[in-house]
């Protein structure tokens, strides 16, 4: 196993209960998070946590992310090559085992705001304690739209600025010079004075002997000459000619194919089940059953899934095979209706200011379940064999997988080895707490062993045991003063998170939060809460303006005063549109503001009405995400963050009929298509601020601006999704 | 039962089932998992293969039945050392996110063009139906028209 290195000051005895103790000692003393590298490194010179030197001067950067289709590993790899003054074609890429060396302290700091900013005396420690807390939370994670505002920016960038100081210091002592008189640039150190210069390689071995710098001098943002450039990611050649690898293409030596089904009606456990039908087959091994599933074991995945096929399992009956969408909905409004709620945010004389108000608001606006619906299947290959349990997966963590396998195997996590292989697409469908798969595709392993099994999951299988997007009701009322601006809003939701919370200057407010669970599994789908909010507070905000008889946009505008960034997108986005010269015949605009994982995103959508449907021609985005790493990836995850809020606008629901998921397959669960994508233009706001996350922004503001639009040019509000006209 | 296939040139023997479709016996039997399972109903597209030149969904043919027929994967679009110009212009104009349903895109658009070398936006439309779940769709008609324009910057010929 991986021990600490060089841990010299303290041990790591200051966690006390699962949290953090961060007493004057942890604080001052905590080991440097940038020496945190496994103990077995003989060959190449590891310098830093993130940073390994051949001898043919090559530099890998270790990734503690998964690739599923961001950029991450070009982007992370960039903002480390740039401090690190690297040669930009010697950079490789690795990426991190799933092991306790490579938690990820820094989605703490992304998300816990006390210990995003912190003095500089506190960083050590800081980092040090949030990386045991995630080492202890196994999270090794990949979401939230934080691997470059988080590692990248915390960590990646003092990674490569550490081993750069290391090499730097390796290059003075070697030639007897002052550390001040040595300079660093592509790959190479140089000292003027004597015109000595040696490659990074050729200093590594020294190099990685020094005591990595707790504070390495960062460079000035003018003198990069990586970061901000369009830079080509280095994943996707291999995905062109069919030679990337996911989960789901992995080839062992004896391997068996497995499918499975599990209980429709969510949490109903099996029963029983006649195996012979399936048995009988031929190329069928096994049928394995499982607490809510059966799974069939082959020799093929085409046979084990008329296999599977082939049985007629029966589950438990748990009281909730009635449920519908209908009485969902209505339990969502039954909830709504009662008195119990949590209060999210209060400001002014709250609810209490729509009384006598002259003029008065309401709406109620409503969102589906929603399917991620990840182009590769759910799957995992597992094998356990000699005391140990290898998974071949794509899991946004690791770490997570790790323990999954380990509490389905009954081995310890450390005879547990997680194989991370390329995404087919993650959106939340591939966190921690939503790994039934491999949980799965472990405990049939147990009943191969010692043969490994790939676990493939039917398309109808991975729509109809998803962790779907809540459905929610929102509900909203506003007092318009005078002038028509909003002087109290009131809203209340079947979901409690911040991002109810608004941008605008309104002076009462009270938002509101009620539980109304259901037995549907829920999860986090790209850009989680906010796809939701994005859409109710927008279109209320479209509502409140045409009620007051304003432009959308003044509308808005008249409410940022205090925020100058969220102005600026906002014009931004408009100029990009036109907003100022009326659209063409049959076209009609709407516009959309929200900001999500420290990004702020405005978008405005033109549509038009073809054959009794919507079409969206036209999309544009202004983004103020702070910073941009690598420009043309920042691009495409707003394109592609469009598209993905397009189908929840347009195309995707899913419905609950008799307790379960009424849609199989993509003819029941439309998705947009070449045809439906609309023309997309986005430009970046490069304003400095704290960096926002990108993989997520994009998504929330599109359906209200679609639905804004379509009022716009129809007169017809659109309170539920997906559009319908 | 023993089949024998033509995959790009060459002659490869398969162990089947009479239904089993050409998408599990390119993956499992032969190894060509560049070819990708999304949805097994001739629904998404991911699974596209072409077929004398003809772009099929291979989770919906039976595999036994294109004996004697010209199959072409996405291994065997282009050698590697010089890819089709499609391909180059994918990684010109950097198309593919998650890259899982790209091989099946790239397969539709390199029969679309080997038939109508200079496609309208409605044809793309028509012929490549596609699903891309990251939403590469407006790089995909770029990269296409791209190719059909003209030499791709970096391109092979």
């Amino acid at each position: 196993m991986n021990k600490w290195t060089r841990r010299t000051v303290i041990a790591t005895g200051g966690l006390v209960g699962g949290g953090l103790a961060l007493g004057v000692a942890g604080i001052a003393f905590a080991p440097n998070r940038l020496r945190v590298t496994p103990d077995n490194r003989e060959g190449t010179p590891q310098l830093t946590t993130w940073v390994k030197i051949g001898a043919d001067n090559t530099v890998s950067v270790i990734i503690p992310h998964c690739e599923m289709g961001t950029g991450v590993h070009t982007a992370l790899a960039m903002m480390c090559a740039e401090e690190l003054d690297a040669d930009w074609n010697l950079v490789r890429i690795e990426e991190a085992p799933g092991t306790d060396d490579y938690a990820n302290g820094y989605l703490v700091r992304t998300f816990v705001p006390v210990v995003a900013a912190v003095p500089k005396y506190m960083e050590r420690g800081i980092d040090f304690w949030t990386f045991k807390l995630t080492q202890m939370m196994d999270l090794q994670v990949t979401g939230g739209s934080s691997a470059v505002r988080g590692t990248g920016h915390l960590g990646m960038r003092l990674a490569g600025a550490g081993a750069k100081a290391m090499l730097v210091e390796a290059a003075a002592k070697q030639w007897n010079v002052p550390v001040a008189e040595c300079t660093a640039k592509l790959s190479k150190v140089t000292h003027a004075g004597s015109g000595r210069t040696a490659t990074y390689g050729e200093l590594a071995p020294q190099a990685a002997l020094l005591k990595p710098p707790v504070h390495p001098q960062l460079k000035s943002r003018d003198d990069y000459t990586i970061v901000g450039k369009p830079t080509p990611r280095i994943d996707i050649p291999s995905k062109v000619n069919g030679s990337a690898t996911y989960g789901v293409d992995v080839a062992l030596p004896e391997m068996l194919y497995a499918t499975i089904a599990a209980s429709p009606v969510f949490g109903a456990k099996l029963v029983s089940v006649d195996t012979a039908p399936a048995e009988a087959l031929p190329g069928v091994k096994k049928v394995v059953k499982l607490d809510n599933a059966v799974a069939v074991v082959a020799d093929g995945y085409w046979r084990a899934l008329k296999g599977v096929r082939a049985l007629a399992p029966k589950f438990e009956d748990t009281g909730k095979g009635a449920e519908t969408s209908d009485t969902i909905y209505a339990a969502i409004g039954a909830a709504l209706d009662g008195e119990k709620s949590d209060k999210l945010h209060s400001a002014g004389k709250g609810a209490g200011a729509l009384q006598g108000a002259a003029k008065v608001v309401e709406a109620e606006y409503r969102v589906p379940f929603l399917a991620h619906a990840t182009m590769e299947p759910m799957n995992a290959t597992a094998r356990i064999a000699d005391g140990k349990c290898e998974v071949w997966t794509g899991t946004q963590d690791p770490l997570s997988a790790r323990k999954t396998a380990s509490e389905a195997s009954g081995l310890k996590p450390e005879q547990v080895t997680i194989h991370n292989q390329q995404l087919g697409g993650g959106f939340g469908r591939r966190l921690p707490g939503v790994m039934d798969y491999i949980d799965q595709a472990v405990r049939i392993a147990k009943e191969t062993s010692p043969a490994p099994v790939k676990l493939i999951w039917s398309r109808e299988e991975d729509i109809q045991h998803d962790f779907y997007r809540p459905a929610v009701v929102g509900r909203f009322k506003a007092a318009l003063a005078d002038g028509g601006q909003p002087a109290a809003w009131v809203s209340k939701f079947n979901i409690k998170d911040a991002a109810a919370l608004l941008p605008y200057a309104i002076e009462h407010q009270d938002i509101r939060a009620v539980e109304a669970p259901t037995h549907v599994r829920i999860g986090a789908w790209r850009s989680v809460a906010h796809t939701q909010h994005g859409f109710f507070t927008e279109s209320f905000v479209d509502e409140l303006a045409h009620a007051a008889g304003k432009d959308p946009l003044q509308y808005r505008r008249d409410l940022l005063a205090h925020a100058p960034r969220h102005l600026a997108v906002l014009d931004k986005a408009a100029e990009m549109a036109g907003w100022s010269t009326p659209p063409a015949a049959g076209r009609g605009r709407g516009i959309a503001l929200v900001e999500s994982f420290g990004s702020i995103v405005a978008e405005v959508a033109e549509v038009e009405i073809v054959d009794g449907r919507v079409k969206v021609h036209r999309v544009c985005a202004a983004v103020d995400c702070g910073d941009v790493i690598n420009p043309d990836t920042a691009t495409a995850q707003v394109e592609g963050g469009i598209v993905f809020g397009l189908s929840a606008a347009m195309f995707n629901e899913v419905t609950i009929d008799g307790g379960r998921v009424a849609q199989s397959n993509f003819h029941d669960l439309p998705m947009p298509k070449l045809a439906d994508a609309p023309s997309i233009s986005v430009e970046f706001i490069r304003s400095g601020a704290a960096l926002g996350g990108l993989g997520e922004p994009g998504v929330p503001p599109v359906a209200p601006a679609i639905a804004n639009a379509v009022f716009a040019l129809t007169g017809k509000r659109v309170r539920s999704l997906p559009v319908r006209v | 039962m023993q089949i024998t296939l033509d995959v790009n040139g060459e002659s490869r023997t398969a162990d089947v089932d009479e239904d089993t479709p050409l998408l599990w016996a390119l993956r499992e039997s032969l190894g060509l998992t560049g070819t990708k399972f999304g949805c097994g109903v001739a629904q998404c597209g991911a699974c596209t293969v072409h077929v004398n030149g003809s772009a099929v969904r291979s989770c919906s043919v039976p595999a036994a039945a294109m004996q004697g027929q010209k199959i072409t994967t996405i291994e065997g679009l282009a050698p590697k050392e010089q890819p089709h110009k499609l391909q180059a212009a994918w990684v010109a104009h950097q198309v593919p996110q998650c890259g899982y349903c790209q091989s099946g895109m790239i397969m539709a658009a390199a029969a679309l063009l080997a038939r109508n070398p200079k496609p309208s936006d409605a044809e793309i439309d028509a012929e490549v139906t596609n699903i891309c779940r990251c939403g590469t769709y407006e790089r995909v008609r770029r990269a296409i028209h791209a190719v059909a324009q003209g030499p791709t910057e970096g391109g092979a010929p």
